[in-house]
């Protein structure tokens, strides 16, 4: 499951760090410790920033990482497409075998396709991708709470 | 292969417990290094089940054929043999539950429901520890909440071991329960029973010991413990999932109320009041868990039959090895006692900024089973200031060898993650 492509992204990730957002989560994974504190900025429905801080696993730090790199300067509506398609990868447990138009949406975040086949460790991927959803909800007028755990 | 002295015979051991020959992730062998969240089973405990299914089954108490006479006795036969294992007074004072949570959710609700002078309420205070299993904390915190008692406990020192330096303070004339942890289930730590039990007895306190990370390591003497209750599990100790113990002392099983109503539980019931069983049977509402109960004692019967102090002797062994082996992997922190002196077969550690579950998951891929995470002792994690740990915990069949696979391991997670 630790492609070589998470461990990039675990060593070296992208957009650390939190900068100025419209909103603010705070995310936590209980079973294991993992958390993430998480920024959306928007410029209309244009995602400006998503930045973050965390502390965790390899799996849960790199795939905060890869949604840096995928979501930032995406359309609400684009970025909405790819966090569905990483659900439906992240939940196959396993079974689908990502091919070139799933890795035409979700780039490096097929390398996560191996964790999807450990039950445990599928939250430690989603982590920040919940709290991107949450964010979202909040920055763009929805009530939400503020913090939550991940489910 | 390394020889150290006061080992057992684990090669004839490990004959009886068919999981431990599992060979998984392409032909690895299974190291099974998390002993502390369950032990395997011995043969002798699955046979007895299984017998117990094909043979006996039938509901106990009260039944007048063949079955349930067989059911009746085999069940309580279990209590009889747990009751010489834990040094009894009375087989009577062993009260089966479903597992060690609920012994002491048990007691916190026995004393929420008491009368005088046993009553817990906003003028007294419950005493615990920072070391708890969340199962040692979280009755406490319910009782607490429900009554306005003041819920206070003892600290940690920096080497993973009880703060009594106020003890004075901690237990006082407002305390009416003590209850704390033998043997830590995430530091290892053996904590020093007389000292609490002395403070608690001149306030007039009562003691609950969770015994849990004991009964299955060492001979447990409840006389000699000198506490009112002491609670266990037994699936960490060979048995089944499904079968926990209290013992108590019976004049305390006599005055306090009971918490589950049912049948069982009863001597005679109208609809306006009932009346209810002496104990242990008061505590014991609904079917129990009868085929787990002996389980449970053809357990006893196997650890029994290899010697309880032969047990403890070999894990010391173990224990001693490991702690010295761990201690040569660079970067690597023991979160909890850095000696064998006074401590169980559970370590704990850290691995330099790799987190636990990278850890857990590597060593996995090489067929070696840890656990990892806050181990249900999250105030443990905060006091020591790391979100989680590694723990590696040994048993009866435990090898120095199982040791070594561990630390190679352990350099191969560095390795990947340097």
């Amino acid at each position: 499951m630790y492609q070589e492509v998470i461990l990039d992204h675990y060593k070296h990730p992208h957009g650390r760090g939190l900068r100025d957002g419209d909103a603010e989560v705070h995310h936590v994974n209980p079973t294991c410790g993992d958390e993430i504190t998480l920024r959306v900025k928007y410029d209309g429905t244009r995602i400006a920033d998503v930045s973050y801080e965390g502390q965790g696993c390899s799996i849960s730090q790199a795939s905060a990482s890869v949604l840096n790199d995928l979501l930032v300067g995406k359309d609400l509506a684009e970025a909405q497409k790819i966090q569905g398609a990483f659900l439906e990868l992240m939940q196959s447990k396993g079974r689908i075998e990502p091919d070139d138009a799933m890795e035409e949406i979700l780039e490096d975040a097929v390398a996560f396709a191996g964790v999807s086949k450990y039950p445990a460790r599928v939250k430690c991927a989603l982590l920040s991708w919940m709290a991107w959803k949450d964010a979202t909800a909040q920055a763009l007028g929805e009530s939400e709470p503020a913090e939550r755990k991940s489910a | 292969m390394t020889q150290l002295p006061g080992l057992l015979d684990t090669e004839a051991i490990r004959k009886d417990f068919p999981a431990l020959d599992r060979v998984i992730h392409d032909g690895k062998k299974l190291v099974y290094l998390d002993n502390a969240a369950t032990s395997q089973k011995p043969r002798q405990v699955l046979d007895a089940l299984t017998e117990y299914y094909e043979r006996h089954n039938a509901n106990v108490h009260r039944g007048v054929h063949v079955l349930a006479e067989e059911a009746t006795a085999l069940y309580e036969g279990a209590r009889d043999k747990v009751a010489e294992f834990i040094n009894a007074p009375s087989r009577d004072e062993v009260i089966f539950t479903k597992n060690a949570s609920e012994s002491l959710n048990l007691v916190a609700n026995m004393l929420g429901w008491a009368d005088e002078p046993y009553k817990v309420d906003h003028e007294t205070e419950i005493v615990i520890t920072e070391m708890e299993h969340h199962s040692n904390i979280v009755p406490w915190q319910l009782l607490s909440q429900r009554t306005g008692a003041k819920l206070k406990w003892f600290g940690l020192t920096d080497d993973g071991r009880l703060d009594l330096s106020n003890i004075n303070e901690v237990i006082t004339e407002q305390t009416k329960i003590v209850s704390f942890v033998l043997v830590s289930n995430i530091l290892g730590t053996h904590n020093p029973v007389e000292a609490i039990v002395r403070r608690a007895q001149e306030v007039g306190a009562l003691v609950l010991i969770d015994a849990s990370q004991a009964a299955p390591h060492m001979p447990l003497d409840v006389q000699a413990l000198q506490a009112d209750f002491v609670a266990f599990t037994g699936h960490k100790m060979c048995g089944p999932t499904g079968i926990g113990v209290l013992w108590g002392r019976q004049e305390l099983l006599e005055d306090l109320p009971p918490f589950l109503g049912g049948g069982e539980m009863i001597e005679t019931v109208s609809m306006s009041s009932s009346t209810y069983a002496p104990a242990p049977h008061k505590f014991e509402a609904g079917t129990p868990p009868i085929a787990q109960a002996v389980g449970l004692g053809a357990a006893v019967d196997y650890l029994n039959a290899i010697g309880m102090e032969n047990i403890a002797r070999h894990e010391q062994a173990i224990t001693e090895y490991a702690v010295k082996r761990l201690l040569e992997v660079p970067d690597l922190r023991i979160i909890g006692p850095v000696t064998a002196e006074d401590r169980g077969a559970a370590i704990s550690f850290t691995l330099g900024d790799i987190h636990p579950h990278d850890v857990g998951q590597v060593l996995d891929e090489q067929g070696i089973a840890v656990r990892v995470g806050h181990h249900c002792a999250r105030p443990v994690c905060l006091r020591y200031g790391i979100p989680a740990t590694t723990r590696a915990s040994f048993y009866l069949y435990s090898t120095p060898a199982e040791v070594d696979a561990l630390v190679d391991g352990l350099e191969h997670v560095r390795n990947f993650f340097g």
